[in-house]
């Protein structure tokens, strides 16, 4: 900067930083930054000194304290017994657990919704119209407040299922119970229990679970491998060899021996005492968050989709129409690939506020998060500041982790620019 | 922007701890008000009446506290707190008196930074079941689903007595009394967990109390008191000595109708001192002399708030029971008036 004027250049001096307007605005930002530095520390200097003056020292002591209440949904091991620590980590698997789920839905029924919304069907058109534009213009809350009392208002009882005039049935041949608790499904169990096995006992079935998913990914490398076969063979004669019994074959084979090997079984909900027993129980707050969360940000992932769609000139679609494309192939080869660029980019802030909207589960008595740590723990302990602080950091990285590797698959899909 | 919330929660929170530490009886005479937190809605304790004017066992202590320190026993702005953020509304400064249903323990005492200035109902944590369940006992409720009002001691509570019996249970956790009633009544909870005085002011507002079952088993010692925040010994000692009054009053005969003819002078020195005939108490509280008569006056002595709010005569329908007079075998006892 300085150095190419050189010697023209009047030596520096002082008064310079304020009449020369080359230094005049460096030296503005230098000053507000130093308010707004003084402004912080003044701020944590005056919050540390009156909770010492109020005996409530800063510290992340009682994280360590037990816990001393019960959680419903324990995806991990948890008593009453159990730190604060502990609860803090159930909480945030909960959380973790209602934004997959909600993500994967609220996707799902979203791009159907998008899709739909532009179909030349009219009545299916209006439909997805008048979906999306009721869900996204209700407040969340309220829709995961009706989800909540719909369960538990009109859903029966357990006791409506017992006795011999029982007024409720089980669904699905007796396997699938849905009461004004929850909804009781068949809980997949293995008798066969590898963790135990291998001396790892606290793992559970987990390690069963794991080799499934690594023999899946076998099977699918396995039939990548054969349909590229298949594609060399067409190249080579012009006749594709019919592939589909053999994938299945591939999908299913190892898989079914597998699950024989492991002695695979189900455990199926039953009435005993007061509520079922058995079973995997989905409660009422995670199903009224679920079916909230997902039908209402589903509407916004709707209209980006077709926002995508809608940005890829029509031209694309006459061309594949002109290489006699059907339209079911046209979507799924040229449209939708293209689309993919003007979509994700929304869909990712979509997922962000799908995980950060679990924090309303307080509302129906969500055990997440802000439920255990920022509600329960607090309460108990008295360290508002500190939970407060240390549940923002929480979702603060929950939300960079997921805007990270959406980003990444968003870098992997965008117009490659040569 | 993350940068500047995380400023603005520091600033608040900075804010909040410095206002807290100022005198509470300058600003609430300043203001001209008391703000007094109590429930969402419990009927008998602290509820709105048809008119939306404050009503209950609870809300009479704030009335009592206003026509003390103001001479007004209307001047109160009634703050609804739910179990949650009842503590945070007391220490940032947003009300001055705590009168909600609120267990005295250890470590709100000390930990929290309050100061609970009494007990004005001896309660313990109690199970309201349907009848048809056909359950006679606490000790039946294995498996059971039961309903809590989160960020309460009943919560702890809870999960000590189904550890302790060995026996299991399924929280379902819930933010407000109203919530509660309206899950429990849906059979979304085969059980309803909270203070027996709680329970039965719950059960007297359904449809058919008589369906309602409350469990003999009490599990616990609740004693339920008005808190202030620690640090503010004057306030504290104006809230407690007005609550001490109510109670005295009963003991020693005063009631809203003798009043007055007691407030002239009766021959009992305590009755004197009490009602400002004597000496002078109120100024060593920073209040004049008449701050107990006003606080007596402005509902009755302690049993006239308990029978006229609580009492048998009304829905509620609670006994005196541990909450009568010493004298009668209760546990209240106010330390001299001298």
């Amino acid at each position: 900067m300085a150095m190419d004027s050189g010697a023209q250049q009047p030596a520096f001096r002082l008064s310079m930083l304020l009449y020369d307007s080359r230094y005049r605005s460096m030296t503005i930002q230098v000053f507000a930054l130093f308010v707004l530095m003084l402004g912080a520390a003044w701020l944590v200097y005056n919050t540390k000194t009156n909770l010492e003056a109020l005996g409530k020292p800063f510290g992340f002591d009682f994280l360590f304290n037990t816990a001393g209440y019960d959680i419903a949904q324990r995806p991990i091991e948890y008593s009453s017994q159990s730190t604060h620590l502990r609860a803090t980590v159930v909480g945030l698997l909960n959380t973790l657990i209602l934004a997959v789920m909600a993500c994967i839905m609220a996707t799902v029924l979203g791009v159907a919704a998008g899709v739909l919304r532009l179909s030349k069907n009219w009545i299916v058109a209006r439909l997805m119209t008048v979906y999306i534009e009721t869900f996204r213009n209700v407040p969340v809350l309220i829709w995961i407040i009706v989800v909540s009392a719909v369960m538990s208002e009109s859903m029966p009882a357990p006791s409506a299922f017992r006795g011999e005039n029982a007024t409720s049935s089980m669904l699905l041949f007796d396997s699938v119970a849905i009461t004004n608790r929850g909804v009781y499904v068949p809980a997949p169990l293995f008798s066969l229990d590898l963790g135990a096995m291998f001396g790892m006992p606290n793992l559970g079935t987990g390690l069963n679970w794991l080799v499934i998913i690594a023999v899946l990914i076998a099977s699918f490398w396995l039939n990548k491998r054969l349909l590229a076969h298949a594609t060399a063979v067409q190249n080579a004669t012009g006749v594709r060899p019919k592939t589909w019994w053999k994938s299945l074959l591939i999908f299913l084979a190892p898989l079914a021996v597998l699950l024989v090997i492991f002695g695979f079984h189900a455990e199926y909900p039953e009435l005993r005492g007061f509520n079922f027993t058995g079973g995997i129980q989905m409660r009422n707050s995670l199903i009224a968050m679920w079916i909230g969360l997902s039908i209402y940000t589903a509407a916004f992932i709707a209209e980006n989709v077709r926002a995508g769609i809608l940005a890829i000139a029509k031209g694309q679609t006459e061309a594949a129409y002109a290489l006699g494309m059907q339209p079911g192939k046209t979507m799924r080869l040229v449209i939708l690939p293209q689309a993919m660029r003007v979509i994700v980019p929304p869909l990712i802030s979509q997922y962000l506020n799908i995980t950060k909207n679990t924090s309303l589960g307080l509302a129906v008595g969500y055990m997440d998060l802000r439920s255990t740590l920022g509600g329960i723990t607090i309460n108990q302990t008295g360290r508002e500041l500190e939970g407060m602080l240390l549940l923002m950091l929480i979702y603060l990285v929950i939300s960079l982790i997921i805007s990270t590797v959406m980003n990444y698959y968003n870098n992997r899909i965008k117009l490659k620019e040569r | 922007m993350k940068k500047s919330v995380f400023l603005g929660t520091l600033a608040t929170a900075a804010l909040v701890a410095g206002y807290a530490s100022a005198a509470t009886l300058d600003d609430v005479k300043a203001r001209g008000s008391l703000n007094c937190g109590v429930s969402t809605g419990v009927n008998g304790f602290s509820a709105p009446d048809a008119n939306g004017v404050w009503q209950g066992f609870d809300v009479a202590v704030c009335r009592a506290v206003a026509a003390a320190v103001l001479g007004d026993p209307m001047a109160v702005n009634f703050v609804p707190t739910t179990g949650q953020t009842r503590f945070t509304a007391l220490a940032s400064g947003e009300i001055d008196i705590l009168a909600r249903n609120t267990t005295w323990t250890f470590s709100r005492d000390t930990d929290l930074g309050f100061t609970f200035i009494g007990v004005n109902y001896y309660d313990g944590q109690g199970f309201m079941v349907n009848r048809a369940l056909g359950v006679s006992s606490a000790t039946e409720l294995d498996g059971a689903t039961v309903c809590i009002q989160t960020g309460t001691t009943t919560e702890l509570n809870l999960a000590d007595y189904f550890r302790i019996n060995n026996m299991t249970y399924e929280p379902v956790p819930i933010e407000t009394n109203a919530e509660a009633q309206q899950q429990y009544l849906a059979g979304a909870c085969d059980v309803y967990t909270t203070d027996a005085s709680g329970l039965a002011a719950t059960r007297a507002s359904f449809e058919t109390p008589g369906d309602h079952v409350i469990l003999p088993e009490i599990i616990s010692k609740e004693p339920l008191g008005p808190l202030v925040r620690q640090g503010d010994d004057q306030w504290a000692d104006i809230a407690r000595w007005t609550l001490n009054a109510l109670v005295a009053a009963e003991e020693l005969g005063v009631t809203s109708s003798n009043l007055e003819q007691m407030a002239a002078g009766t021959n009992n020195p305590e009755i004197n001192r009490l009602l400002g005939a004597e000496g002078d108490l109120g100024a060593m509280i920073g209040l004049d002399a008449q701050w107990a008569m006003r606080a007596i006056a402005a509902g009755g002595n302690y049993g006239e708030i308990f029978a006229a709010t609580i009492g048998e005569a009304t829905p509620i329908g609670l006994a005196r029971g541990l909450n009568a007079q010493w004298t009668q075998g209760g546990l209240l006892y106010a330390p001299p008036f001298r």
